[in-house]
């Protein structure tokens, strides 16, 4: 057949399926319309290659093709259910997915909480070792803001209901930009989740038994226990998420690295979500639990004892048992 | 034969489950720089907006003021390429989009991906990652692009029919095969983009196998061409 009967001949189903395409891309989509429009896909895709086989004329290939991309982008998707994928995440997918990645998550948080500890332990023994680590400035700040003379707790003493919401968009900001860091330096070979885990460890632990050690304990670990369950975790989370690509990259197995780093990304984003879904829950509590004063610390201990039982709970236990993952 | 052989352009080619190859045109270094600069003066001037008319509401206006920054910061890619087909406003305007590597409108996971990982191609100063990355990649990707699985591509818009001399069609003096018959049709097709010399030269490498003189080469296929295209 000659192109231009071919064209003349199928010219009206094209100006169709391109007016069709246009209303889906404008997302103005019927029912009714869409029901022809596998068919006409799938015949355009025929034309397509019955163009390109019979050596039609390039103009007339290119039109098609740009058919069929747009119809290909309209008709193929990955799946993607946000509302009822982000409740199974909540619900098991996210502590599911920390016990199948237990070596990474085992390795950042034992870098993170050893160095952490640790740090604590040799500050609280040798106090001058602050100063390695922290500059004095910094220093004395932390040490005004838990002053135990101090009305309210935190990182800016004194505070109405105002300062709550500033403090809330702070921590946010603050504390998941460092999540996202620690994740993303992990594509260098695992070592910019490694500094940033042991960075953050260190001068936390210095800081930790720094105050301890000057008598500051009380105020320091009553403001800090409670969402520091979900933000020291959530740290450990995004480290694990780094390791897991630096991992990927240095220790391929038998793919090519470009493919290894591919499949160990999807783990790690969704680790770094639950890391972020943890800091909101923590800048939560830090702005509107942690920093009040009404409560007494033993009331605050307690309640920071709960939180750090049910995330480890929930990381241990949450997603067991039930029907196989979707 | 030509449509078998390794082209010389940078198309990227991603099969269908319905059997035909569907050719991308990734976009190099460049316009995805220019794209980027255009993105981060969007950032800029919303920040700055937000700046003058947060700081008039005091702290509870700081506090908000702090999560829109991150918002604005972390999400502005990723929100853009998700529900705008792949488009944040200065892909629009240099006619880009972001896709899978199937061809596929880009996700939640993969743009987020992505673009968490820009942090890693910004290392060590300017870029400099991401764009050895972009230069030395076929698919020009940069780090976050290779490990989200995604592409940058030019938008194809529609072209115009172009036009062929109206002449008297005439059949081929010799069975043609595929690659020859569109390489045919191609230069009638393209005649109205190139100058008279240059139509005249590139006819008269055909002079020979059609066995007609040089000056009457370019007349001849275009009769050609008008014969494989047919009646109209």
């Amino acid at each position: 057949m000659k192109q231009s009967q071919f064209e003349h001949r199928h010219q009206a189903a094209w100006k169709r399926f391109a007016r069709q395409l246009d209303t889906l891309e404008r997302g103005k989509a019927n029912g009714k319309g869409c029901s022809e429009f596998a068919g006409a896909y799938r015949q355009l895709c025929q034309h397509l290659a019955l163009a390109r086989e019979r050596g039609y004329s390039n103009h007339l290939v290119e039109h098609l093709q740009q058919l069929a991309m747009r119809g290909h982008q309209q008709f193929y998707r990955h799946r993607s259910h946000l509302g009822a994928q982000l409740i199974g995440f909540l619900l098991g997918g996210l502590s599911r997915l920390v016990r199948q990645e237990w070596r990474h998550v085992l390795a950042a948080s034992l870098l993170f909480f050893g160095s952490l500890i640790g740090m604590g332990v040799l500050v609280y023994l040798v106090p001058e070792l602050v100063y390695s680590l922290i500059g004095p400035e910094q220093v004395s700040a932390m040490e005004a803001m838990y002053d135990p003379a101090a009305r309210r707790l935190g990182r800016f003493g004194e505070r109405n209901a105002g300062d709550d919401w500033m403090m809330f968009g702070f921590y946010i900001m603050n504390n998941i930009g460092i999540a996202f860091q620690t994740f993303a330096s992990g594509l260098l070979f695992g070592l910019g989740s490694l500094f940033f885990l042991l960075h953050n460890g260190l001068v936390i632990g210095a800081l930790a038994g720094h105050l301890t050690q000057l008598g500051y304990g009380e105020p320091f670990w009553s403001f800090v226990i409670g969402h520091g369950a979900f933000e020291l975790t959530a740290i450990a989370l995004a480290g694990a998420a780094g390791l897991r690509l630096g991992s990927a990259l240095l220790a391929p197995g038998r793919l090519p690295r470009g493919e290894a780093l591919r499949l160990a990304a999807r783990p790690a984003v969704r680790l770094v979500a639950g890391a972020t879904l943890f800091l909101l829950i923590a800048a939560f509590i830090e702005a509107y639990w942690s920093s009040m004063t009404f409560a007494s610390p033993t009331v605050k201990y307690l309640v920071g004892a709960g939180l750090w039982l049910l995330v480890l709970g929930y990381l241990l236990f949450a997603g067991r048992g039930q029907h196989a993952p979707d | 034969m030509l449509a078998t052989a390794r082209p010389l352009d940078t198309r990227f080619r991603v099969e269908t489950p319905e059997g035909i190859d569907l050719l991308l045109r990734p976009a190099g270094l460049v316009p995805r720089a220019l794209a980027f600069a255009i993105d981060l003066a969007i950032r800029g001037l919303a920040l700055l907006a937000l700046f003058f008319l947060l700081g008039a509401l005091g702290q509870f206006g700081l506090g908000l003021g702090a999560i829109l920054l991150f918002l604005i910061n972390w999400w502005y890619m990723v929100l853009f390429e998700v529900l705008n087909q792949g488009r944040t406003p200065g892909k629009q305007w240099l006619g880009l989009r972001v896709i899978h590597d199937d061809g596929t409108p880009v996700g939640w996971a993969a743009s987020l991906t992505r673009n968490l990982l820009r942090f890693v191609d910004l290392l060590p100063f300017a870029y400099a990652l991401g764009i050895l990355s972009c230069l030395s990649h076929p698919a020009f990707k940069r780090l976050g692009d290779i490990a989200a699985g995604t592409l940058v591509v030019y938008r194809d818009s529609a072209t115009e029919r172009p036009a062929l001399p109206e002449t008297e069609p005439l059949p081929p003096p010799f069975p043609l095969s595929q690659g020859e018959q569109r390489a045919l049709l191609g230069f009638a097709e393209r005649q109205e983009q190139l100058s008279a010399p240059r139509r005249a030269e590139l006819a008269a490498i055909l002079a020979e196998p059609l066995a007609v003189a040089p000056e009457q080469a370019e007349k001849r296929i275009n009769r050609i061409a008008r014969g494989l295209l047919g009646p109209t």
